[in-house]
């Protein structure tokens, strides 16, 4: 608690007891009205205050305004009690209200300082403490063990375990040595490294993090917005009703006290704040709660669209798999397996795509570069080359084709002499736990799509290993965009559609979807950027824990209004009634406050 | 341009009404208040936004005669 708190709890404390003491004093008139203004005033003095200030500014309709009009009336009608128990625990509501929000606010400026203020920079062999945003871009930065690394950047010097769980929520440490990229905001575990800056501090990785879920309150969500529009309404609907009920009864049976009475009932439970507060502490704490886990959610407009997502569409390569190729299958005519393999890695030598790095690895032997003459890359084909005197082909099928052989289309085909020779079928393996988190997206209602630029029948194959409802292969890039579109326009209508990529060459799509996920985002700015929701590593099960957790933050939002909103309207008509007091209904409205911020405060929790 | 300030306001109600009343000024492109960030956000037109700022602590001000409103 703060100062400030203490003191308005001091306050609700001494007022309260006053107010018991003076119940037990036997006097009447104005000496009873006298003893009760004293504890009433010291509970209450802020906010008639408040509220005179306010009506100066012409703003009526406030909740002090509210509570001093109907406190002033109940003491006019000469319930004095009735008077200061209402203020008292309105001032407790409001105190409830401050503490926890400060708790909350708190917990996750805890969970968010994961910057840290100094870097020991290195210059002119000595180590001195510097302030990170003056390092500059290759720099020499020395981060020992139990330390945050301050900036982004790589390793030049040691070996050591890396602890990224504030930025990944992934508790088993990372290993990193000379020549690894390292970002900023994990801590140092086991040895001391130098480091070369790679980035300046405002541009690190743990900058922009922060960035993002600061910024994340400016994205409202519809509830939010939606409750904001409530309250601006409600408030002056709610007074007009008390002063028709005090007002028209009366006319007809001339019982002014007792209209006045109940219609005191309905200004106390005019005041909006329970909603107000608790839908945007809701998703503040589900947006914390998301980050604790390795999830950034960029505003409570994407944790509310989450909830509803009806499809999720998967970018193929590097998302669904692990986008590392391996040779899966030689198929040899003519020769043995090993030595099909051997061509194929003698005639890949010096390719650099990620398939004859398989092919290569495959293989694992020495490369005797002697062997190999007149090499030649076919850019979009393959590559020819003559080993060892004997003319060899090793590509796609057009290669193949235009030498007249013809062979089925996927895989890695070869040709020794104008014959055929084999085929080395490579595949990219799927990542492990994709089907467990494929199957929990179904069994959350989701219908789930892979798009991929890769042949029918390997986009099959995966699709079957993974377990994908739908999938559509063979597209260009530009195709994909167009895919989504159709794809929105299908499923738009029951739902939000949702795009999770590695956010590096599908930022067109990410940004066409309702939703763009960007995985794997450790140290890329570009997915950070075009993405909605950006989950740190690349495990595909932290996309249903997103989904989960904005199902249960919007589960809790919907709680609240419902819960708040029928607690009022019950108290409104049993106040029309006669049969709610004063007593019932400040009663009935702070405890909506507290429960609905306690409910709020779950949000924030979540594991 | 767009700059954030540091708001400290009571209720977020009171928040809402800041922002609403923030954002009818004139030269002002979007305003956001968040009360959980205590966090207040102006966007403008202009890149000078000392004057426009006066107006905004003065319009916050007559809603919330407590809040303050500092540069971050």
């Amino acid at each position: 608690m703060t100062k400030r708190e203490k003191k308005d709890l001091a306050r609700i404390i001494v007022s309260a007891a006053l107010l018991i003491v003076i119940n037990f004093i036997p006097v009447d008139g104005w000496v009873r009205f006298a003893l009760y203004l004293v504890p009433y005033l010291i509970v209450g003095f802020e906010v008639l205050k408040k509220s005179a200030v306010n009506i100066a500014h012409g703003q009526v309709f406030d909740e002090n305004f509210l509570m001093a009009v109907a406190t002033i009336g109940a003491f006019a009608i000469g319930e004095y009690n009735e008077a200061c128990f209402v203020m008292i625990f309105y001032e407790v509501g409001e105190l409830f209200e401050h503490v926890a929000v400060g708790k909350s606010r708190k917990s996750i400026a805890s969970l968010m300082d994961i910057r840290p203020d100094t870097a020991n920079l290195e210059r002119d062999g000595e180590i001195e403490e510097a302030d990170p945003d003056e390092v500059e871009i290759g720099s020499v930065i020395v981060v020992r063990p139990g330390e945050r690394v301050p900036i982004d950047g790589e390793i030049i010097e040691g070996e050591t375990l890396l602890d990224t769980v504030a930025l990944t929520g992934e508790a088993v440490p990372r290993s990193a040595r000379a020549g690894d990229a390292i970002i900023s905001g994990c801590v140092n575990l086991t040895a001391t490294v130098r480091v070369r800056t790679t980035k300046e501090a405002g541009e690190s990785t743990v900058a922009k993090i922060l960035e993002l879920v600061e910024n994340s309150a400016d994205n409202k969500a519809k509830s939010e917005d939606f409750i904001t529009r409530f309250a601006k309404y409600y408030t002056p609907v709610v007074v007009i009703g008390a002063v028709l009920l005090a007002i028209v009864p009366s006319l007809f049976d001339g019982q002014w006290t007792k209209w006045i009475h109940q219609a005191l009932t309905f200004l106390v439970i005019s005041c909006p704040c329970a909603l107000v507060l608790s839908v945007p502490l809701s998703f503040f704490g589900g947006i914390g709660g998301a980050s604790k886990n390795g999830i950034l959610i960029k505003g409570s407009n994407y944790l509310e669209a989450l909830s509803k997502t009806s499809a999720a569409v998967f970018d193929k390569t590097g998302t669904l798999t692990k986008g590392e190729f391996a040779v899966q299958k030689v198929e040899p005519a003519g020769m043995t397996e090993s030595e099909l393999l051997e061509l194929a890695a003698y005639a890949e030598l010096d390719s650099s795509h990620p398939i004859a790095e398989s092919i290569r690895a495959a293989y694992g032997g020495k490369i005797d570069r002697e062997r190999v003459t007149e090499w030649k890359n076919e850019a979009g084909k393959g590559v020819t080359a003559v080993i060892n005197g004997e003319r060899v082909l090793c590509g796609n099928e057009k290669l193949l084709r235009e030498a007249g052989i013809e062979v089925g289309r996927t895989g890695v085909h070869l040709a020794r002499n104008g014959e055929y020779a084999g085929s080395i079928k490579i595949s990219d393996s799927v990542k492990p736990g994709a089907r467990e988190a494929l199957e929990a997206l179904g069994r959350g209602g989701v219908t789930t799509i892979m798009l991929t630029g890769d042949h029918r029948s390997a986009a099959e194959e995966i699709a079957a290993e993974v377990g994908i409802d739908e999938y559509h292969a063979e597209l260009l890039p530009q195709d994909k965009v167009s895919k989504i579109e159709e794809i929105i326009e299908k499923y738009g209508k029951t739902g939000k559609v949702l795009f999770c990529g590695d956010g590096i060459n599908d930022a067109p799509v990410l940004a066409r979807a309702d939703i763009g996920v960007a995985m794997g985002a450790m140290g890329s700015d570009a997915a950070i950027e075009a993405s909605d929701v950006v989950l740190m590593d690349d495990k595909l099960e932290k996309l249903s824990k997103a989904i989960e957790i904005s199902r249960k933050t919007n589960r809790i939002v919907t709680e609240n209004i419902v819960f708040a909103l029928a607690v009022k309207a019950v108290v409104l008509a049993l106040g029309l009634f006669g049969a709610a007091t004063m007593w019932e209904a400040v009663f009935a409205d702070v405890g909506v406050l507290v429960l609905c911020i306690l409910n709020a405060m779950r949000c924030l929790r979540f594991k | 341009m767009k700059k954030a300030y540091k708001i400290d306001i009571d209720c977020a109600n009171c928040a809402a009404k800041v922002e609403a009343a923030v954002n009818k000024l004139e030269g002002v492109k979007k305003c956001t208040v968040s009360f959980m960030t205590g966090k207040l956000t102006l966007e403008t037109d202009s890149d000078d936004q000392t004057g426009i700022m006066k107006e905004v602590i003065k319009t916050a001000k007559k809603i919330e005669p407590d809040c303050e409103i500092t540069a971050k």
